[in-house]
């Protein structure tokens, strides 16, 4: 079942990055974008990273597209539809995938096996708790209540999950914090750069 | 993959989306009804099955007071023409309507509609998919309804139905923002994106917005109905406007658009525009009940004197769960009918000026009122600086407020 359902949204992705780059329609290609960053976010789910992949959607479809789609509507870029590809291009589109792929396949190749993971059941997220649990001073658990999120969410009595977020979140602001911080002050660069080249333009239409 | 499993999420997915489409109808006619009621009128109240036209003498009325009314509209709109302009984008046009109502009715999927069933040793969550990031899969998939909306606009190719479309995809993307910024103070103050343990919590700790029990009546969670009060205002409105409901419908608004994204659709097509904006409704007032009002839970300490996995108490807290949604869907029909329509600086300006600092700040003093015990320095500090930087936020959106905008009106 879950192998069927790999190969089907990845089957999805494909085609619709295949039809991104066949369609001659600008919105036409937007949309099918929007289908292929769906198909990749079935993977992830698939994977067990919910909250990544629902990012994918909220993010890149919900939210990248539809300023695409919008820009695209209000320039009503209909010239698009007639321009040729250049053979230049061509060769640059098949070769760079190309590459792409053989790297892809030198890391498929050296992967982990299946092995190493263990299937999600009650048990193995119980085991797996062991690792978040906080102890007192005298080395026993401390009470429910006090312990992190992590551990409620892996030994729920009725409903134990694994908590996908939480650890994101966790690998992210502590091992990962200054990157974090670095890539924060580079995304405030280019809002400020926006809003100066925006300004600039008003500027002379005032004029 | 096991076959109970597939069964029982096949039947869940059959019921729910039942009593969504039966609960949208029904909607339909509390919003008749309930405008009537306003405007001191009567609204549909003797909906007949029309047996005279079959050559009996008499028309029969059924007792339920214009319950039959959703009835009869559907099937109007099913006999009703189905024209396609052709000047019209086929195969977008066709979309469009699709692409409106599936989202709407995906969303529901992760909503907890009752307590947990156990059937036979099995504990049976009563969502669909018991999901880890509940409200971020709806966030996503609503976000989603916005082609809809934009792609009609397009594909109709003519321009009323286009500066709705437009329109509606502007306003949409602004709220986003707000709504998921709004929410972020209740998921610090959870812990969890579950929708299930998130409910767990509020039926043994007091809901959110109503703390009257269990951990609920300390002081800490009484202070902490600043930032939840707050979040819980921008995420009201910012939810009237994702939707497109009055007063934000700017989208559909009749006096300078005719009608908006759908002026060129007829019958079905048409209904399932109609379809997917109450379904919308329905979806955030059951969103808003889930975060806020405790989702399923009786509440006041009630729901653990139940026996909790039996069915009949699943049954009991379904119903209540409706009854909840049932209200808001309520409140929402009323503020359709009392607030008049927003002009669109206003709406663009209350989304991105008001709400979304609102918003930022809220999750700040949410973090701080959270790591106060831990830190009480540092928090006190963090406070201080909050306060020069609200100052500051509030004198600047001011003088944008009052400046009038280069552009004109948009």
């Amino acid at each position: 079942m879950d192998t069927f359902l790999f190969y089907l949204f990845s089957a999805i992705a494909v085609v619709g990055a295949i039809c991104l780059v066949s369609f001659r329609n600008p919105v036409a290609s937007a949309l099918s974008m929007v289908l292929s960053f769906v198909g990749l976010a079935a993977l992830f789910i698939g994977l067990n990273a919910f909250f990544v992949g629902i990012v994918q959607i909220l993010v890149y479809a919900g939210a990248i597209m539809v300023l695409f789609i919008f820009i695209i509507m209000l320039l009503d870029l209909n010239s698009e539809e007639k321009v040729a590809f250049k053979s230049g291009t061509l060769a640059a589109g098949i070769i760079l995938p190309l590459l792409l792929i053989v790297q892809v396949l030198g890391v498929v190749q050296d992967g982990p096996d299946d092995d190493a993971f263990d299937e999600i059941t009650p048990a193995t997220l119980e085991k797996s708790a062991e690792s978040f649990v906080r102890l007192d001073q005298a080395g026993e658990p401390l009470p429910e209540k006090d312990q992190s999120a992590i551990y409620r969410s892996l030994t729920h009595p009725k409903t134990p999950k694994l908590p996908d977020t939480n650890l994101l979140g966790r690998t992210i602001f502590q091992s990962f914090n200054f990157p974090l911080q670095i890539m924060g002050v580079l995304l405030l660069v280019a809002t400020i750069g926006v809003v100066v080249l925006s300004k600039r333009t008003t500027k002379k239409a005032n004029s | 993959m096991d076959i109970p499993f597939l069964i029982a999420t096949a039947i869940k997915i059959g019921v729910f989306l039942g009593v969504t489409l039966t609960f949208v109808s029904v909607c339909v006619i509390f919003e008749r009804r309930f405008s009537a009621i306003i405007q001191d009128r009567v609204g549909p109240n003797r909906t007949m099955i029309p047996l005279s036209i079959l050559g009996f003498k008499k028309d029969v009325a059924l007792p339920i007071g214009g319950l039959t009314q959703p009835m009869a509209d559907g099937l109007k709109f099913i006999l009703k023409e189905d024209f396609t302009p052709d000047y019209v984008r086929k195969f977008f046009f066709w979309l469009a309507p699709c692409m409106t109502m599936v989202p709407a009715l995906v969303t529901m999927a992760v909503v907890p509609f009752g307590s947990p069933m156990e059937i036979g040793g099995q504990i049976i969550p009563m969502a669909v998919a018991d999901l880890n990031v509940g409200p971020l899969f709806i966030f996503a998939i609503a976000s989603l309804s916005v082609y809809g909306i934009t792609l009609a606009g397009w594909s109709s190719n003519s321009k009323y139905p286009f500066f709705g479309g437009v329109r509606s995809c502007a306003q949409m993307i602004s709220y986003e923002i707000a709504l998921g910024l709004s929410i972020v103070p209740i998921l610090m103050f959870f812990e969890t994106l579950n929708l299930g343990h998130i409910i767990e919590y509020q039926v043994n700790n007091g809901w959110l917005l109503l703390p009257l029990w269990g951990e609920g009546l300390s002081f800490h969670r009484v202070l902490l109905m600043i930032p939840l009060g707050i979040s819980f205002f921008i995420f009201t409105t910012s939810i009237f406007a994702e939707t497109n409901r009055m007063p934000f419908d700017l989208p559909e608004c009749e006096t300078e658009l005719v009608g908006g994204y759908h002026t060129e659709y007829s019958s079905m097509k048409f209904a399932l525009f109609f379809l997917g904006e109450y379904a919308a409704m329905i979806i955030g007032s059951a969103l808003i009940v889930t975060l806020f009002f405790g989702g399923w839970s009786i509440g006041f300490g009630l729901d653990n004197l139940l026996p909790i996995g039996a069915w009949w108490v699943s049954l009991l807290h379904i119903g209540v769960f409706l009854t909840k949604v049932t209200l808001f869907c309520l409140f929402f029909i009323l503020v359709r009918w009392t607030i008049p329509r927003f002009r669109y600086d206003q709406l663009m300006n209350l989304g991105w000026i008001v709400f979304f600092e609102a918003a930022l700040i809220n999750v700040i003093i949410m973090a701080l009122m959270l790591a106060y015990p831990y830190q009480p320095v540092a928090s006190g500090i963090g406070a201080v600086l909050l306060i020069i930087a609200t100052v500051v936020l509030i004198k600047i959106a001011k003088s944008v407020l009052q400046k009038p905008n280069a552009l004109g009106s948009v």
